[in-house]
């Protein structure tokens, strides 16, 4: 076996983060082995089925990624800051932009609204867990192992270098002999699937599992969005896997399918991967909304104004996601009749997403807002992402987008909406949510000081964008010369991303303050909210609800708490049925990973052992008579006594 | 779309907020395609400024009216299903904003897919532009001369790009004189464009390809009539012929500079079909199977690009250029040569 292609040669950077990698994964074994933890984390988090946990878990790596991606992000900034600056070169540059954009939408963005679902869903829904908890915990450890596949490209073997949308024919063996984009075609199916099966799974437990009385018109808004999404994520995904599949043939076995020559089609990747990519966007954006609207209507004591219209308009939204994928490409001479098509559908988008805006502001119109941190991201998404909006209504203009497309004006257009869209939301549901997870808040006015930070950093960092485009700058430029005259913009543009770093170091570092010195929240309500996660305990018990409540109003636990609508009717405790734990969803994501892998430097002996393997786990899991257990009544009278009295469990 | 002139006064006092940035080639158009589309982008940023002020007044009307305060306290606001009125002012206007640049957007589309309305009874000046590597190859099949990462143009002529590839998709880009297009391996695609000022315009490549990229621009040069003849005699006089022997070699080196010959690459390796036979499968050059087999010769011979080894190739020109490497494009210096 040829150990050279294992290796990525003469960076000190890379060898910075070889040694920085394996240093922090030996402090992991050692500190798991010395403070005798392995049997804890075995138990309670590898092999636990709990929708929250696996939340949580979702939430943590998301957190990780994010961070990751971030100093891409910073390391391309910096790069460009001046012209011809020297600090990384073309190829270096280029993986770290491929994979800034792979890790912050798929193993950033979704994740962490995957996260926030697996926690917050059930609980709003009145449910025990989601309709399938074991099949959640392979969704989990699937994109996980996806994840560490895609992580550990750059240090063995090489990143994938040729964009995150990995255009044919630059994508294909030919032009990126190096294995990087073997990972992107293989870490991306793995997780993939594991979001697959996440939208079945939710969309089972919102239709069939909400407490009694819950119609669908009754449903949250986070709800009804994350349903939504559940519902483009088992459209999209096939696409997406098929694609790749294709992707894996081309590069390991030679078939021909976007290749230059012998009928291949570098188009039809470009189509595929936008079929899917387009409605991606929307998978992240969707549930924000929905996060948007939970937080809006807390903080400012008022029920969601147009409720039906903002339903439809998601609705909407997401049969149009399908429709405007070629708005990717308008430049690639498909005419100016089906560009006409595409730039209607496009704009059309505008509409449903602007009937949002306005049913929001007149959410907040003759409420009582009250500033936390939460609302505070909430209200900066308001006027941020409406430019981030209006640029995108220009963008859809084909005519003019033949001025834009590839340039930065498209990259600051983006930024302007995936950042307030996602990345926004994903801050304030955790900021919302983590009293109800944790028992605590985190601490108000180190939430404050990160927000003005990321805020203000992020318009100095992407506001020059949209100059810089105009201005003739291409994305994915690794240098420029000093008489393009880009410079001093970039130098702008990089001042903001040091900003925007140190709001989020703050952000992290209230975390861990806020774990140390916060006092517990007693009251297991501590924003006043309106929906049923605020009904059950914080922190949450095992089972959720000790007994189900009942559904009158969109706005349950408000009306119980305003309008004498009791919640719980039924008095007595019953038994409550619990899966049990299971080591082999986190096993079938070891094999994955390994398949992966050995897929990855085509050693098809060891891939087709692991193969058998995935098929011998499935084996197992098809036929487990673990019919999971009961919590006798007794026991949750005991919890719920000593959670009433404010105890942990 | 007629009266510019508070567009342009409006969109300047904006950028002149921003020190440093007194050149925004989008907005600064020397051709008919170009000026259609800053048109179109300086009405559509209108528009939006428009939509922006009704949400940010809006927005800010109900932070300060609605936020807690000492008087407000206890208050708890009514429940308040929604109006059916409202909700339908912002659904139909909006759509009225969207029917409204969709109109524009069909227009100007059409617009410039085709020879600008004021050079229609021109026949159009036919340049082949072909990408490989980090290089731009252009063919002028009427004049028979070829040229490599430069490309010179008549003031006041319709000229028609065709644009191909042999290898990853790139996109042709003047943003002065038009907006981009792909150029991809299978098919050939449109550009076209006309200047009405001479001079000396960036061009580039707008799509990312890989290694080179960053480095991937060249000079388009528009001359007047007679300085075009002039060149075209010139170039037709001294310069060398392409024979295929030097073509594969040009393919094969990942960077060059400025060459010049009196022949093109189009008689021994024709382009791909175009689009409309590509898609319609009636073309008698294009079939599935086999693409234009002559044109996919050549990529047998196009190599893979070596693994990357540093950036150093922008400091070795290459021995063979024969004619000086500008620093820039819009270097003055550069056009005395021609």
């Amino acid at each position: 076996m040829d150990l050279d292609k294992f290796k990525v040669h003469g960076e000190p950077l890379i060898y910075g983060a070889m040694i920085s990698i394996a240093l922090a994964t030996i402090g992991i074994l050692v500190g798991l082995t010395y403070f005798k933890k392995w049997g804890y984390l075995w138990r309670e988090w590898l092999t636990t089925v709990d929708h929250k946990k696996i939340g949580i878990m979702y939430i943590l790596a998301a957190l990780l990624m994010l961070f990751r991606g971030g100093v891409d992000a910073m390391m391309m900034r910096l790069q460009t800051a001046a012209p011809e600056m020297k600090f990384l070169d073309a190829q270096h540059y280029n993986e770290v932009f491929t994979t800034h954009g792979l890790i912050m939408i798929l193993f950033m963005a979704m994740p962490f609204i995957i996260g926030l679902m697996n926690v917050i869903i059930p609980l709003q829904i009145g449910a025990r867990d989601v309709a399938f908890p074991r099949l959640n915990a392979v969704s989990f450890w699937l994109f996980f192992m996806g994840a560490m596949l895609l992580n550990i490209s750059f240090v063995i073997g090489g990143s994938p270098d040729a964009g995150w949308s990995a255009y044919f024919p630059l994508a294909s063996l030919e032009f990126s002999p190096t294995v990087g984009n073997n990972y992107y075609s293989l870490a991306l199916q793995i997780s993939g699937i594991g979001t697959l099966i996440t939208g079945v799974n939710f969309i089972v437990t919102i239709l069939k599992m909400r407490a009694p009385g819950m119609t669908l018109m009754k449903m949250p808004m986070f709800t009804w969005s994350v349903l939504i999404t559940n519902v483009i994520i088992v459209f999209a995904f096939p696409v997406l896997t098929v694609a790749l599949a294709m992707m894996m043939f081309d590069r390991l076995f030679g078939s021909q399918f976007f290749t230059m020559a012998n009928g291949g089609m570098d188009m039809l990747w470009a189509n595929l991967f936008w079929v899917w990519g387009h409605p991606e966007v929307y998978i992240v954006i969707l549930p924000a909304f929905g996060i948007y609207s939970e937080i809006i209507a807390t903080f400012s004591k008022k029920n969601l104004y147009g409720y039906t219209s903002m339903v439809f308009s998601m609705l909407i939204i997401s049969l149009l996601s399908f429709l405007v994928w070629a708005h990717h490409f308008y430049t690639m001479g498909q005419g100016a009749m089906v560009n006409s098509f595409f730039s209607i559908t496009t704009m059309a988008i505008a509409v449903p997403t602007g009937v949002k805006i306005f049913n929001w502001l007149f959410t907040l119109r003759k409420g009582r807002i009250t500033f936390t941190t939460p609302m505070l991201y909430t209200l900066a998404f308001i006027p941020i992402f409406t430019i981030g909006g209006v640029t995108g209504v220009m963008l859809a203009m084909a005519s003019a987008d033949y001025q834009y497309h590839n340039t930065m004006f498209l990259v600051a257009h983006f930024h302007y909406v995936l950042i307030p869209g996602a990345v926004f939301a994903v801050i304030a549901g955790f900021h919302y949510w983590f009293p109800k997870v944790f028992g605590f808040r985190l601490n108000e006015r180190l939430g404050k000081h990160a927000f003005w930070w990321i805020i203000i950093s992020f318009n100095v960092t992407f506001f020059p964008l949209f100059f810089l485009g105009l201005m003739g700058m291409t994305r994915r430029m690794y240098t420029y010369s000093e008489e393009s005259g880009f410079g001093p913009l970039n130098m702008l543009s990089f001042v903001g991303a040091v900003g925007l770093a140190i709001g989020f170091v703050i952000l992290v570092y209230n975390i861990y303050w806020s774990t140390r010195y916060m006092p517990r929240d007693t009251t297991n309500d501590p924003w006043d909210g309106r929906t049923l996660e605020w009904a059950t305990h914080s922190p949450i018990p095992l089972y959720n609800f000790a007994i189900v409540p009942k559904v009158e109003t969109r706005d349950a636990l408000w009306s119980a708490k305003h309008e004498n609508i009791p919640l719980y009717t039924d008095t007595k405790y019953t038994k409550i049925h619990m899966p049990s734990n299971t080591g082999k969803p986190f096993i079938l994501g070891v094999v994955f990973f390994f398949l992966g892998f050995f897929l990855v430097f085509s050693m098809w002996i060891p891939a087709i052992v692991s193969g058998i393997g995935i098929l011998v786990v499935l084996a197992f899991m098809s036929f487990d008579k673990d019919q999971g257990y009961y919590i006798p009544v007794e026991e949750i009278a005991a919890t719920e006594k000593k959670l009433m009295r404010g105890e942990t469990v | 779309m007629k009266k510019k002139g508070p567009l342009y006064a409006l969109f300047l006092s904006l950028i002149l907020l921003l020190p440093g940035c007194s050149s925004i080639a989008v907005l600064n158009p020397k051709g008919p395609s170009a000026r259609t589309l800053s048109d179109t982008i300086l009405l559509s940023i209108l528009v939006m400024l428009g939509v922006l002020a009704v949400v940010y007044i809006l927005y800010i009307f109900v932070l300060v009216k609605y936020r807690a305060k000492k008087s407000n306290e206890g208050y708890i606001p009514e429940h308040e299903e929604g109006n059916k009125v409202l909700e339908a002012i912002w659904i139909i206007i909006p759509i009225i904003i969207v029917a409204f640049l969709s109109v524009v957007t069909v227009k100007t589309t059409n617009e410039v897919e085709n020879v600008a309305a004021d050079y229609q009874d021109q026949t159009p000046l036919v340049i082949y532009a072909s990408s490989s590597n980090w290089k731009w190859h252009f063919s002028y099949p009427e004049e028979g001369i070829e040229t490599v990462n430069y490309v010179n143009m008549p003031v006041h002529r319709a000229v028609e790009f065709r644009m191909y590839s042999f290898g990853t998709i790139t996109s042709l880009w003047i943003p002065q004189l038009a907006g981009q297009k792909y150029a991809m391996s299978d098919m050939l695609t449109t550009l076209h464009l006309s200047a009405d000022t001479e001079g000396s315009y960036i061009g580039k490549n707008a799509n990312f390809s890989g290694k080179g990229f960053a480095h991937m621009e060249f000079e388009a040069l528009v001359l007047s009539n007679k300085g075009y003849e002039d060149w075209v005699k010139e170039v037709k006089e001294t310069a060398p012929k392409l024979t295929e022997e030097e073509f594969k070699g040009l393919l094969a080196t990942d960077y060059l500079g400025r060459k010049t010959y009196s022949s093109t690459h189009l008689e021994f390796s024709p382009p791909p079909g175009d689009h409309g036979e590509h898609m319609s499968g009636g073309g008698k050059e294009m079939d599935m199977d086999n693409g234009n087999q002559e044109h996919q010769d050549n990529k047998e011979i196009h190599p893979s690009p070596e693994p990357s080894s540093g950036t150093e190739f922008d400091s070795k020109p290459d021995p063979e250029v024969d004619q000086p490497l500008p620093s820039s494009p819009v270097d003055e210096s550069t056009h005395e040569g021609h």
